[in-house]
C-alpha cells in the first residue's frame, strides 16, 4: 500500500528504494510518514527489509533512489554522526573497554560538552533505567537485561528526538522481554521522543506500537494500529503473520457491498465480509480468528451460516481451550474456548456445528 | 544466622569431597597425560635440554683447566698470587703443561679458551708448546727470553681464569669488558661490538615491527571485514610467503633492490634517479629492514586478523550513531578494542626479528648484521661458551620484555589467532 508522505512528517520515506547487487531490490517503492512523537514499529519476517530501512534512517545504508527526510530536511547526504539519531542495537553494542560511565559520556564527550555537564546527563539517564549503582562496571559484568538498559540509556542520554530500536529485545528470554517492553513503552511515553522499532516479534508490535507497518518482500503490506491490524487485516499476508488465523479458500458465490457469500471447494457456503475482493467468482481466502468461531449455536448471530465440523483433538491450555476441528476438508482448522466455569468440553471425534459473525470473516485475495 | 565456620563437604558414604572428586578424575586425568606425553617428552629433548646445555655451556668451559693441571694445581694453591711477577714454580708448572700439551695435541683447545680474554694467545702457546720440551731451568728465564709475552700480567689473570671450569668470563666479554693488565675493564671503543650489536638488533627489531604494524593493520581489517569469498583470497596471498622457501623470497628482495636491480633500473629509466647515484637498498641495513619486514608480515597479520574478526560492526556503527567522526570512531573504539592483537603481533615480530639470522646474513651486507650472526660467527669458529653466552643475553633480554609485557598487558590477553 502507498500512503503519499505528508509535508508536516517528522521522518518521511518518499519513494525510496534499495538495491544491494544492482539486480534486486530490497526495498521496493518505499513511502513512509512517522510523526512527531510516534512509536512506530516495521515489523516483517527476517528479509523482508524493516532492517534495510532503519538502517538507511540511521546513515548506514544509502538509498539506491528516493529521499529520506527528518524533520523537513533531507538526510540522504548526512552522514551518521550528524543524524542526531539514537539507537538500540540488537546485541546492545556496549563498548566492551569502557565503564558504564564512559560509555554513557562517550556521546556527550564527542560533542564536546563540559566534564560537570556530562556528568549530571550520565546520572540523570542512568536513573531513567534505575542503573545508576552500575555507573562504575563494565559492560561483561552486567546481565543481558542491564546491558539492554545501559544501551537505552546510551542512546537517549544525549536527548535526540528520534530513536532507532533494531530488534532490542530479541537476545532476552521472555519474561525479561515482556518487562522490557513496558518499560521502553514508558520511556516513550515520559520523555516524547519519535521511536521506529524493527521487530519479527508480532506480540512486542501489538503491545508497544502506536502504529505498525508490516513488511514483506521489500514493500508494505499494511500500515496501521495494533487493534486494526489484527482485527481487519488487508490481505492474506498480514492475516496469516499477525496473530493465528484459519483460512478457508474458496470463490465468490455473492457480492453484495462488502458481504460475500463464499462457496468452499467442499461445497459448504460460508458468510465473509469482503475486503480486497472485487467481484463474483473470484479466488478468494477466508481468514477467521480461532477465537470468533463459535459452536454454541446461541451464540451465533441470526441467519449466520454454519458448517460441519469434526474435533480433532482438544489441547487443555490453562487459561484456553484449543480444539483443532477438521473443516471443510482439512484439519488444522482452529477454535479458542475461553476456560469458563460450565464450558462444554468437548472430545475428539465429536461432531459439531461451527460458525461466526460476518465481520470476523474476511474475504481476502488468495 | 548461618553458621560461619565451614564444614568439610563429604560425600553420601562419609569420604572427603576432594579425595573422592580426584578419585574420581583420576583415570581421565592419567589418560590425557599419557596423550601430551609425546609432545611433553619431545618438547623436553629438543627444547627444554638444549637450552639448558647452552645456558651450561654459557659458564663452562675445561679447555684450558683440562690440559694444564699441573698450573691449575699451582693457582688452586697460590689464590693470590700477583700476576705482574708469578713466582719460578708457576713458571715451571706452565712449561710442565705446555709440554704435556705439545704430547697431548691439546695446545690449540687450551690456548683457545685463554683467547677469549687475551687475545694472541693460541700462537703464543703452540710456539710454547714446541720448545718446552728442550727448556732448562731457571723456567722463568727461560719462557721469558723465548717470547716476553709469557710476562704479561693480563696472561696470567687469564690463564687463572681459565684454570676454573665455570666462569663468568664469557659474560664480561659479551658485555665488550676486556681482561688487561689492571683485570676486567672497558674495552676500547672500537672495540666494543658485542653490545653495539645489541643495541642495533633491538633497534632494528623494533622499525621492523613498527613498520610490520603499519602494513599490517589494513590488510587485516580488510581481511576481517570483506565478504567471505573475498577474503579467503586475500588470505592465501597472506598466507603464500609461508609457502615459498625463506631463501626464494630473500634473494628475490636481492633481485629487486640491488643496485642494478628492478628497482633501481626503474628509477633510473623513469630519471628520477641518475646512473651514476643508485640508490644502495641491499646489503646494507635498509634491506635488512625491507625484506625482514616483509618475511614477518604474516605474524603480524594473523593475530591482527583474528582480534579483528570477532569485533562485531556495530561497535563502530554504534559510535557513529552517537556523533563520533570515523576518526574518533577509530581512535576510541575500533584501535582499543584491537590491542591484543596488536600487543601479540608485536611481541611476536619483535621477538623472531631479534633472533633471526639467514635474512640479514643474505642481505645485511656489513652494516645489516644481527646479533644472531654473531653467535653464529662464534658457532662457526666453535667459540661455543661465548656463542651460548651472547645467546644466553639474548635469551634474558627477551624474558624481560616478556616479563614486561605481563606487567603492562597481561599475558592472558595475548591472542595468537
Amino acid at each position: 500500500m502507498t500512503v503519499e508522505p505528508r509535508n508536516d512528517a517528522y521522518v518521511a520515506f518518499d519513494h525510496v528504494q534499495k538495491s544491494y547487487d544492482g539486480v534486486s531490490l530490497v526495498v521496493k517503492d518505499l513511502n513512509l510518514s512517522i510523526a512527531k512523537g510516534e512509536f512506530l514499529t516495521m515489523l516483517g519476517p527476517s528479509g523482508s527489509g524493516k532492517t534495510t530501512c532503519l538502517m538507511m534512517l540511521a546513515g548506514f545504508e544509502t538509498a539506491t533512489s528516493g529521499e529520506i527526510r527528518l524533520d523537513g530536511r533531507p538526510i540522504n547526504q548526512v552522514p551518521p554522526h550528524k543524524r542526531g539519531i539514537g539507537m538500540v542495537f540488537q546485541n546492545y553494542a556496549l563498548f566492551p573497554h569502557m565503564t558504564v560511565g564512559e560509555n554513557l559520556a562517550f556521546p556527550l564527550e564527542v560533542r564536546g560538552m563540559s566534564k560537570s555537564d556530562r556528568e549530571a546527563k550520565v546520572k540523570r539517564a542512568l536513573d531513567m533505567v534505575q542503573m545508576f549503582s552500575f555507573i562504575n562496571r563494565r559492560p561483561a559484568q552486567l546481565s543481558g537485561g542491564q546491558q539492554q538498559r545501559i544501551a537505552l540509556a546510551r542512546a537517549l542520554v544525549f536527548d535526540p528526538a528520534l530513536v532507532l530500536m533494531d530488534e532490542p529485545l530479541g537476545a532476552l528470554d521472555k519474561q525479561l522481554r515482556e518487562h522490557m517492553q513496558f518499560e521502553i513503552k514508558h520511556l516513550h511515553e515520559n520523555l516524547g521522543i519519535t521511536v521506529v522499532y524493527v521487530t519479527h516479534d508480532q506480540g512486542e508490535a501489538l503491545t508497544m506500537s502506536d502504529r505498525v507497518a508490516v513488511f514483506n518482500d521489500g514493500k508494505i503490506q499494511q500500515l496501521a494500529p495494533p487493534a486494526d491490524l489484527y482485527e481487519r487485516p488487508e490481505n492474506s499476508f498480514v492475516a496469516q503473520f499477525i496473530g493465528e488465523n484459519n483460512k478457508l479458500l474458496g470463490t465468490i458465490e455473492e457480492l453484495t457491498g462488502d458481504k460475500a457469500l463464499v462457496r468452499l471447494r467442499t461445497g459448504e457456503l460460508i458468510d465473509a465480509t469482503a475486503v480486497n475482493i472485487k467481484e463474483k467468482g473470484q479466488q478468494t481466502l477466508v481468514s477467521i480468528r480461532p477465537e470468533r468461531v463459535e459452536f454454541k449455536p446461541e451464540m451465533m448471530p441470526e441467519g449466520a451460516h454454519t458448517i460441519e465440523a469434526e474435533v480433532v483433538e482438544v489441547i487443555y491450555m490453562g487459561d484456553i481451550l484449543r480444539a483443532v476441528l477438521r473443516v471443510a476438508g482439512s484439519d488444522d482448522f482452529v477454535m479458542k474456548m475461553r476456560n469458563t466455569l460450565g464450558q462444554t468440553r468437548l472430545t475428539a471425534g465429536q461432531k459439531i456445528k461451527v460458525g461466526w459473525h460476518p465481520q470476523d470473516a474476511r474475504a481476502l485475495d488468495p | 544466622m548461618a553458621e560461619a565456620t565451614p564444614t568439610l563437604l563429604t560425600t553420601a558414604d562419609g569420604r572427603p569431597l576432594k579425595a573422592a572428586l580426584a578419585e574420581a578424575q583420576v583415570r581421565a586425568k592419567r589418560r590425557a597425560f599419557l596423550l601430551v606425553l609425546p609432545l611433553l617428552a619431545f618438547v623436553l629433548l629438543t627444547f627444554l635440554v638444549p637450552i639448558g646445555y647452552m645456558l651450561k655451556r654459557s659458564f663452562e668451559h675445561d679447555g684450558f683447566a683440562n690440559s694444564a693441571p699441573a698450573l691449575r694445581a699451582w693457582f688452586a694453591e697460590n689464590p693470590g698470587f700477583d700476576p705482574a711477577d708469578p713466582p719460578e714454580a708457576a713458571y715451571a708448572a706452565l712449561v710442565d703443561d705446555l709440554a704435556r700439551m705439545q704430547v697431548e695435541r691439546t695446545t690449540g683447545i687450551a690456548g683457545t679458551r685463554v683467547n677469549y680474554s687475551v687475545s694472541g694467545t693460541i700462537s703464543l702457546f703452540k710456539a710454547g708448546a714446541r720448545a718446552a720440551a728442550d727448556l732448562q731451568p731457571p723456567f722463568k728465564e727461560a719462557l721469558l727470553a723465548a717470547d716476553a709475552k709469557w710476562g704479561s700480567p693480563a696472561l696470567w689473570r687469564g690463564m687463572e681464569s681459565a684454570s676454573h671450569v665455570y666462569t663468568p668470563e664469557f659474560y664480561l666479554v659479551a658485555a665488550d669488558r676486556k681482561l688487561t693488565d689492571e683485570g676486567w675493564a672497558r674495552g676500547e671503543d672500537k672495540e666494543r661490538i658485542y653490545l653495539y650489536l645489541f643495541f642495533k638488533t633491538f633497534l632494528i627489531s623494533g622499525i621492523i615491527t613498527v613498520l610490520c604494524l603499519l602494513l599490517a593493520f589494513p590488510v587485516a581489517h580488510l581481511l576481517a571485514t570483506l565478504p567471505m569469498a573475498k577474503s579467503a583470497l586475500l588470505m592465501i596471498l597472506v598466507l603464500l610467503p609461508f609457502w615459498t622457501s625463506l631463501l626464494v623470497r630473500t634473494t628475490s628482495w636481492i633481485v629487486l633492490l640491488q643496485e642494478q636491480g628492478v628497482v633501481n633500473n626503474m628509477l633510473v629509466a623513469m630519471g628520477l634517479v641518475d646512473d651514476k647515484g643508485r640508490l644502495s637498498m641491499m646489503y646494507n641495513m635498509t634491506g635488512t629492514i625491507v625484506a625482514m619486514t616483509h618475511v614477518l608480515l604474516p605474524f603480524m597479520i594473523l593475530p591482527l586478523y583474528s582480534v579483528m574478526k570477532v569485533i562485531p560492526p556495530s561497535y563502530a556503527r554504534a559510535a557513529r550513531s552517537l556523533g563520533a567522526t570515523s576518526w574518533t570512531t577509530f581512535r576510541r573504539v575500533y584501535l582499543p578494542q584491537t590491542l591484543p592483537g596488536i600487543a601479540a603481533g608485536s611481541l611476536l615480530v619483535f621477538i623472531l626479528a631479534v633472533g633471526y639470522y639467514i635474512t640479514p646474513a643474505l642481505v645485511g651486507g656489513a652494516d645489516g648484521q644481527l646479533i644472531s650472526n654473531l653467535i653464529a660467527f662464534h658457532m662457526s669458529k666453535s667459540n661455543w661458551s661465548l656463542a651460548a653466552a651472547i645467546a644466553a643475553m639474548l635469551l634474558a633480554a627477551i624474558l624481560a620484555l616478556y616479563w614486561i609485557y605481563d606487567r603492562l598487558v597481561g599475558i592472558d590477553r595475548l591472542k595468537f589467532g
